[in-house]
């Protein structure tokens, strides 16, 4: 016999014989996708986890997740974390279980997606396609309409609620034989909110500037790195700066010799990095809810309150993401981070091509791709561009130029940025599907490094 | 010993009724293919810092997936229900979302012939890690962990994570298949810190597709050599934190099949999947110089070059009977002679190139996924009389002998790829003259491959792999392996990260 989610969990605690949490994850999604000019793929599913947290001994946890239970398997599930529970090893992160309140709305329903979320997309996406066809270019892509519903309950009394709708559009655009590529994509919490003809037009107008290919070497360049850039950029950094790794040096934001790097002066601009469960058009869930623990989030910690919280704060790195037991092991604050980022620099102004117009000799990116992390304690990442790369000259684009592998490290580079645009809402092209709640500005940085020339185009 | 037979659990379930209600909606519907998995996978990790149990979980997903194609147009549905109801909802579904993308589909899915398949196949492996206690685990990986930190290490992360999936496939033609596959990746990487920085130095023990046996067995056994290896990694790690940073140049180098592998996974692996090539992830994960026009002409390596698509070797993370399209597996060639040869396929894209079968490579990570072409387990081949490793340093007059895999990227056309790795070794006329440390090889991939010289003999050939290759939107995780030998490549760029790091 199938249930609600929230009576799933009350079931789940009322087998419970110890201390728990359930955690019941429900997700509805629709997606489409193309490739030269075609639907290529679609779906439309739904699904449904539970997760049972049980506590042992005070410090022996079971985390057991299973879809497809129904109210007939819900306490076989409870008694398979209990035991996990009774068999494990004393947990490092265990603490008390955090205590109430009950949301109002922890017995609503979860929303679904249809394919009806999909209609007015598939409309302006078969006009895109037309025209792609009439202009002889190619369109590829996908789009997606997601609703991920979670259910915290926990034998504290603790219920909470939250739903968290997310849509993204990537067009990719291609002509001349493939020569040409270019790209565009956008984040919002429905598609419908999305401008698809905007993309198309972006992509068009992109691969009418490649008309012209200039010749350039390797080396470092003065570029324009777009907001879509930045963000992926940021989201490394982001996932790069748990307090645990840094207070064992272990990371770009550990000192040598012991100690975090919180206090320090990272860029020479007032730039704020930070993360937001309230930002507006980027909501996330307003407490910890976890079906592991990790550097960033201790399933001790499930119902903690998460709030906004300045990782970076004029230049300074103010904090570092932690569980409670990790806060401690650092002696620095307990700070939760939301699963959102969002760049701020005092004085930016504009788009990026603003900041064309001001740069006499440079760079321009369109998108970053395939990011590694090559050294983690100056956090050296490599990677490539990708769909378009741009010679500026006298604040104009003449042309584009080959694509080019990078080495940098974006907490080097914050030191680095000569100009910045306003921010705005933009999806990471590499993290975009980790990550698409960002909003960040362009910036302009000194000496990018190209570490060599990619053919690829 | 091995296994034979399906787990009961999953053989029990209302396999051919879910088949029967699914597909014969899907034929009233109008679809012209359909075809149901029903999957479970089951993924299990435990993560220990310091030797202390730092998280953990075991997590089952089951599903079934209806796909259809109607009126030429692909579509799919899935549901974590295991009932018939459930099953012809989502077939009505599929073929609801086959009608809504009609219109904007262009190119008429048909799809390659295949023969009708029954059976079952189950991988090769002797202890289930799920029929392990989980204490017994962690005490192993807690016992290694102490064993490591008290040989002077400052921190040791352990984790283990082991994978049942099951699955059941039927299609509208009459194949009907039952499988289930076991892997397991243990890793234990340790860290040295002092005032003068950090280094860290991981297991190479590549995951694979076998069972516990695999962690508690020994070399002696065929599995791996932990206790070797455990007993060497305090000191490498030291050495390595310890040694000169390495003067960026142009280098001959000999590569361990624990760093080679990945560089196969990219340069090959991913740049002979068709789908690729001809464009259909090129809004991702990207697409491939190698296309189709090149078969058979594109010199992608030295004549030295033999590399195969298996999906049956015994352990391989990619091996199966039937793939996610009810087509029968094996191998092939994909560079003969250091020519491109041949692609990985399913059945689509090999009917839409002329190719008379697919060559089984469609999956899905789960039921709540459509298979996409994913890769098979891509290999280089030995030398028949190749030399040892120790052989071909010793022809080595000035290079790096390279081992472990770190850090991975490689352009979205399979051009321009930069590898590090866990440990590198100075070679000075022949012989190895102590680690250095900073170091990338950044390289076109055919200008790597056309610099094999020498390719080891089956005495060096290691199976390795990787649990998470992603691809696809929405995103899908697959584990492949990739055997390979000990190999030389001469005058490959050589990059001081150090270096590329400083502003």
């Amino acid at each position: 016999m199938s249930a609600h989610p929230h009576e799933l969990a009350e079931r789940a605690l009322a087998a419970a014989t110890g201390p728990c949490v359930a955690l019941v994850s429900n997700r509805s999604e629709a997606n489409l996708r193309w490739a030269a000019n075609t639907l290529t793929t679609n779906g439309l599913t739904s699904s449904q986890d539970v997760t049972v947290i049980a506590v042992h001994g005070g410090d022996q946890v079971g985390v057991v997740s299973r879809s497809g239970v129904d109210v007939d398997s819900i306490a076989a599930l409870v008694a398979d974390a209990e035991a996990a529970a009774r068999a494990s090893a004393p947990a490092e992160d265990a603490a008390e279980l955090v205590p109430g309140p009950a949301d109002d709305a922890f017995g609503e329903a979860p929303g679904e997606v249809t394919a009806g979320d999909l209609a007015a997309l598939a409309q302006s996406l078969g006009s895109a396609l037309e025209d792609a066809r009439s202009g002889d270019r190619e369109l590829f892509g996908y789009a997606e309409q997601t609703l991920h519903t979670t259910y915290l309950a926990s034998s504290t009394g603790l219920r909470a609620r939250y739903a968290l709708p997310a849509a993204t559009v990537q067009l990719n655009g291609k002509s001349h034989q493939r020569s040409r590529s270019a790209w565009a994509g956008a984040a919002a919490q429905a598609l419908d909110a999305v401008d698809v003809a905007a993309l198309a037009a972006e992509v068009t107008d992109r691969l009418g500037w490649q008309a012209r290919r200039l010749d350039a070497e390797a080396g470092r360049y003065e570029t324009i790195l777009p907001p879509s850039a930045v963000a992926d950029l940021m989201a490394y950094t982001l996932w790069s700066s748990d307090a645990r790794s840094a207070h064992e040096g272990r990371s770009v934001f550990g000192r040598k010799g012991g100690g975090t790097r919180v206090g320090d002066q990272l860029s020479g601009q007032h730039l704020r990095l930070f993360s937001d469960p309230t930002a507006a058009g980027m909501q996330t869930a307003p407490v910890v809810m976890v079906g592991g623990s990790s550097p960033f989030g201790s399933v001790f910690d499930n119902g903690l309150p998460v709030t906004r919280q300045s990782w970076i704060e004029d230049g300074v790195l103010r904090a570092l993401p932690t569980t409670r037991h990790s806060a401690g092991l650092a002696g620095i604050a307990d700070t939760q981070a939301a699963d959102n980022l969002v760049m701020e620099v005092d004085g930016g102004r504009g788009s990026a091509m603003d900041l064309v117009a001001d740069l006499d000799d440079g760079l321009l990116l369109t998108c970053l791709w395939y990011i590694r992390e090559v050294d983690p304690q100056t956090l050296l990442l490599t990677g490539l561009t990708r769909d378009g790369v741009y010679k500026v000259e006298g604040g104009e684009v003449i042309g584009a130029v080959t694509n080019f592998r990078f080495n940098e490290s974006p907490v080097d580079l914050l030191d680095r940025i000569v100009a910045a645009g306003t921010t705005v809402p933009t999806l990471g092209r590499e993290f975009g599907d980790y990550l698409p709640r960002t909003a960040m500005p362009a910036l302009r940085v000194r000496g990018f490094n190209c570490s060599s020339v990619s053919q690829a185009s | 010993m091995t296994r034979d037979r399906v787990d009961d659990d999953f053989r029990d379930l209302p396999l051919t009724r879910l088949a029967d209600a699914a597909l014969q909606r899907a034929r009233e519907l109008g679809a012209e293919h359909a075809d149901l998995r029903v999957e479970r996978v089951r993924s299990a990790s435990l993560r220990l810092s310091d030797a202390r149990v730092a998280g953990g979980g075991d997590s089952t997903d089951s599903g079934l997936a209806v796909r259809v194609v109607v009126d030429g147009a692909w579509g799919f549905s899935a549901s974590a229900d295991l009932t018939t109801e459930a099953a012809q909802a989502a077939a009505s579904r599929a073929v609801e979302m086959a009608r809504v993308s009609r219109p904007l589909s262009t190119e008429r899915v048909e799809l390659a012939p295949e023969p009708v398949h029954t059976g079952e196949w189950v991988s090769s492996y002797a202890l289930d890690p799920f029929d392990v206690p989980d204490a017994d685990k962690a005490e192993v990986f807690t016992t290694w962990s102490r064993q490591l930190l008290d040989a002077g290490l400052n921190h040791v992360d352990a984790s283990f994570d082991w994978v049942k999936e099951q699955k059941f496939y039927a299609d509208l033609a009459g194949t009907a298949t039952t499988q289930q596959r076991v892997r397991v990746q243990p890793v234990l990487t340790g860290v040295v810190v002092t005032g003068d920085g950090m280094e860290t130095m991981r297991t190479l023990a590549p995951p694979v597709g076998r069972g516990w046996e695999y962690v508690v067995g020994t070399s002696a056994d065929g599995a791996w050599g932990w206790a070797e290896e455990l007993e060497a990694l305090p000191g490498l790690a030291v050495e390595k934190l310890k040694a000169p940073s390495v003067e960026a140049g142009r280098y001959d180098l000999v590569i361990d099949p624990s760093n080679l592998f990945l560089t196969i996974h990219e340069s090959i692996g991913h740049a002979t999947e068709l789908d690729r090539a001809l464009g259909y992830e090129a809004a991702y994960a990207g697409m491939s110089f190698a296309t189709p026009d090149k078969l058979n002409t594109l010199k992608y390596g030295t004549p030295l070059m033999h590399v195969t698509g298996d999906r049956d070797i015994e352990h391989g993370l990619a091996s199966i009977g039937w793939d996610d399209e009810g087509v029968a597996t094996g191998s092939w060639d994909i560079v003969r002679d250091g020519t491109l040869v041949g692609y990985q396929l399913d059945r689509r894209i090999a009917q839409l190139t002329g190719a008379e079968r697919s060559n089984g490579c469609a999956f899905a990570d789960s039921s709540s996924h459509v298979p996409i072409q994913r890769m098979a387990n891509v290999s280089l081949q030995p030398a028949a009389n190749g030399p040892s490793t120790e052989e071909i340093i010793a022809g080595v007059e000035r290079g790096i002998y390279v081992i472990g895999d770190k850090s991975w990227s490689i352009d979205m056309q399979r051009y321009n790829f930069q590898f590090t790795g866990q440990r590198f070794y100075k070679i000075e006329n022949g012989r190895l003259a102590g680690m250095v440390k900073d170091l990338a090889y950044q390289a076109t991939t055919t200008d790597f491959w056309g610099s094999m010289a020498v390719v080891g003999g089956p005495q060096t050939w290691v199976l390795g792999g990787a649990f998470n290759c992603g691809k696809g939107q929405p995103g899908q995780v697959a584990a492949v392996s990739h055997g390979c030998p000990s190999a030389l490549f001469t005058d490959v760029r050589v990059l001081n990260t150090n270096e590329e790091g400083a502003a």
